[in-house]
């Protein structure tokens, strides 16, 4: 018999019951709650008298929506100007109170974006099973967890009973050989391998990242690239534990410590596909080949080397790619076959659940560094994931070299990624982002979002157009 | 959840490729803590040539008038056709709210993202996936016929067009099952509740450090 995946392994050890129509009942360890999709999930509690099945289970904090400019971030919740996100942020407060649910509030110095907070605080675990009503949740993936987003009647589900309905997926191994050159990241790696596969190449399966240049990233780099699963169109990417993985987790607040950490290091030892297992289907991709990447269009997919030009409508092989083609570069402003160094900057954005820890705020400072944001860019704003992560940041005077060099230094939040709060795109302008998606309208209306490294993201705002960092300098 | 009976509705298109929750329900109408009154917002930037806002009133909003969804002919449809990876992208419950608020009952694709598909499920919304040369061709049929309804028989897992011609569609068991009676998952689950406590216990054993950690 075959061995098992990593998958495999996570989904045995939680399976409470398999059911006769093949589907399966599966054991929640961890639920992580945000004010967006968890109102209507409590408001269905309330209705059916029920409550949480296990509380300690639960850990919730408010991100979507909460401001990131300081002087409206320190009147709290009451301080929100946007009427509508301040009820959906005290509605938080207000279930977590009346659910006994243990929430990080909107000011305390843990609150963060949720993928950036559940690894910090050791909330997420390797081995576990981890759920939150926000696709990105497969970033938790990255400790040897099996995470995945779910939609609200799912976090009403998990709330009630501590378990999902489900079927398994098929294994998906995604193996990158070798060694990143320098300046290329696991954003660009992630956004590689979605240029490879497409935005549903991972549909239906669970996603392993394996392979040396996997193996050599950071615990940041491997939660970049499993958050970004879900625009390969998998629910859940994830990588296997290994000593990367048990330093990190090491001395986190919510992590076993003393005997407990030997019995959980041991077991966590274990996760890990086996040498024997097999794959349903397996992408091998070269890490030398791979250079720093820019999206041109409004689907993730839609990426390119930033030495390439833009592809033209008429070089697309069939009439469904040449439509999406000639409407992304409408919706761009852009010309095919014009060169991607040639697109103009309004905007910087350099955040996100993708890449908002304290490794990307280094890697933006280094390329930052004594150098001015150019005059054509209107604001560049740098987005700490969570306040341990702005703290961090500023104990290494990143702060002041990124102010120094003309970008803002914000509080903690989703921010731009999806302009719930504040902070959007105005139409038609151009927007180096290190989040996830750059779909039409995701940043503001008509606003035109590129996605990139957060090095890439800072050369730009220093070029004032998209340039190689690898030719630029600086970066660490 | 209301249960999915016999439906013969008229199909209204989405004639694109990868459309994400982005497009179904824009964010800014994500900060509603109800569940209901997403429909006037579907397809919100397709569908107004202005910029919509939770409290704008969507009556007096001028309309796109190349919008399908704003033409005569498709006004009542309960079935949308659209193409590859519908519902991309986040998880927000609201892409399916959206979409039954506004009277859709089916939606007919060569392919779905997961997430969204479930969700589907969970809201009396039935993701009917057919394969590409079909939908093109039930396309194709519905632009050259105005007033074009199907047929949808979730019982015997068929699609009916008007000329006649069935289509067998393929659907998880247990999905098809609660989706006829309207079953809520939650009671169904909690049916099952002393597994889960030996599951939980055993696991407890297992893996001390994931409990009472927080609190």
């Amino acid at each position: 018999m075959a061995g098992k995946t990593l998958y495999d392994k996570l989904w045995d050890s939680h399976l409470v019951e398999m059911r006769d129509d093949g589907t399966a009942l599966i054991y929640i360890d961890r639920h992580l709650i945000h004010e967006v999709t968890s109102p209507q999930a409590f408001e269905g509690l309330r209705i059916a008298g029920r409550k949480a099945w296990r509380r300690d289970a639960n850990l919730a904090v408010p991100d979507h929506n909460v401001p990131t400019d300081a002087e409206e971030r320190a009147g709290g919740i009451a301080g929100i100007v946007d009427p509508v996100s301040r009820l959906q942020v005290q509605t938080l407060d207000d279930n977590c109170e009346a659910f006994d649910i243990v929430e990080i509030p909107i000011n305390d110095v843990r609150q963060g974006i949720v993928h950036v907070v559940g690894p910090e605080t050791g909330a997420t675990l390797p081995g576990m099973t981890v759920v939150c009503g926000d696709s990105h949740t497969s970033t938790h993936g990255a400790l040897g967890a099996l995470a995945h987003g779910i939609g609200t009647s799912e976090v009403e589900h998990v709330l009630a009973t501590q378990c999902l309905i489900q079927r398994k997926m098929k294994n998906l191994r995604v193996r990158v050989e070798g060694q990143l050159s320098a300046g290329v990241t696991a954003k660009d790696m992630a956004l590689a391998i979605i240029g490879t596969i497409g935005t549903a190449g991972g549909t239906g399966y669970a996603i392993e990242f394996a392979g040396s240049a996997v193996e050599s990233l950071s615990m940041e780099g491997r939660m970049t690239l499993c958050n970004m699963s879900i625009e390969a169109g998998a629910r859940m990417g994830m990588v296997a534990v290994d000593q990367v993985t048990l330093d990190y987790v090491k001395g986190r607040p919510y992590a076993p410590s003393g005997a407990l950490w030997d019995q959980a290091e041991s077991y966590w030892h274990t996760l890990h596909s086996d040498a024997d297992a097999l794959f349903d289907r397996e992408i091998v991709l070269n890490a030398e080949d791979i250079k720093p990447q820019v999206t041109w269009g409004t689907s993730p997919e839609m990426v390119l080397p930033v030495d390439a030009n833009v592809p033209t409508v008429e070089a697309q092989a069939d009439e469904v790619s040449k439509s999406s083609v000639k409407r992304a570069l409408e919706y761009m402003g852009l010309q095919g076959g014009q060169a991607i160094t040639d697109i103009k900057l309004d905007r910087v954005f350099i955040g996100s659940c993708t890449n908002s820890r304290i490794e990307d705020i280094r890697e933006a400072a280094a390329v930052a560094k004594g150098r001015k944001v150019a005059t054509n860019v209107k604001q560049a704003m740098v987005v700490p994931g969570s306040g341990e992560v702005k703290a961090q940041a500023e104990r290494e005077g990143l702060h002041t070299i990124l102010l120094e060099a003309g970008f803002e230094w914000r509080e903690p939040g989703c921010s731009m990624c999806l302009a719930m709060n504040a902070d959007k795109l105005g139409s038609g302008e151009h927007c180096a982002s290190t989040s996830n998606r750059n779909f039409e309208g995701r940043q503001g209306i008509g606003g035109r979002t590129h996605l990139v490294s957060p090095g890439m993201a800072a050369a730009a705002a220093i070029a004032g157009h998209f340039v190689d960092v690898r030719d630029f300098g600086g970066q660490a | 959840m209301k249960p999915f009976g016999a439906l013969n509705g008229l199909a209204a298109p989405m004639d694109r490729a990868n459309v994400d929750t982005d497009v179904i329900i824009p964010k800014q109408f994500l900060k509603s803590i109800k569940r209901s009154g997403f429909g006037p917002n579907l397809f919100d930037e397709l569908r107004y040539l202005d910029e919509g806002q939770p409290d704008s009133d969507n009556s007096r909003r001028p309309l796109n008038p190349e919008f399908p969804l704003n033409l005569p002919r498709y006004q009542g449809a309960e079935i949308l056709l659209a193409r590859a990876n519908f519902g991309c992208g986040s998880s927000r419950e609201h892409a399916p709210w959206a979409l039954t608020d506004y009277g859709f009952r089916a939606i007919i694709a060569p392919s779905f993202a997961d997430i969204f598909h479930s969700n589907c499920f969970k809201n009396g919304l039935l993701p009917l996936v057919l394969n590409a040369d079909v939908v093109s061709s039930l396309f194709d049929e519905m632009y050259a016929t105005e007033g074009y309804r199907l047929n949808i028989d979730l019982q015997a897992q068929t699609v009916i067009t008007p000329s006649g011609t069935v289509y067998e569609f393929e659907v998880d068991a247990f999905r098809k099952e609660c989706l006829l009676k309207g079953l809520d998952d939650i009671g169904l689950t909690l049916e099952q509740a002393p597994a889960i406590r030996v599951f939980e216990e055993k696991w407890r054993a297992h893996s001390p450090w994931l409990f009472d950690v927080i609190k």
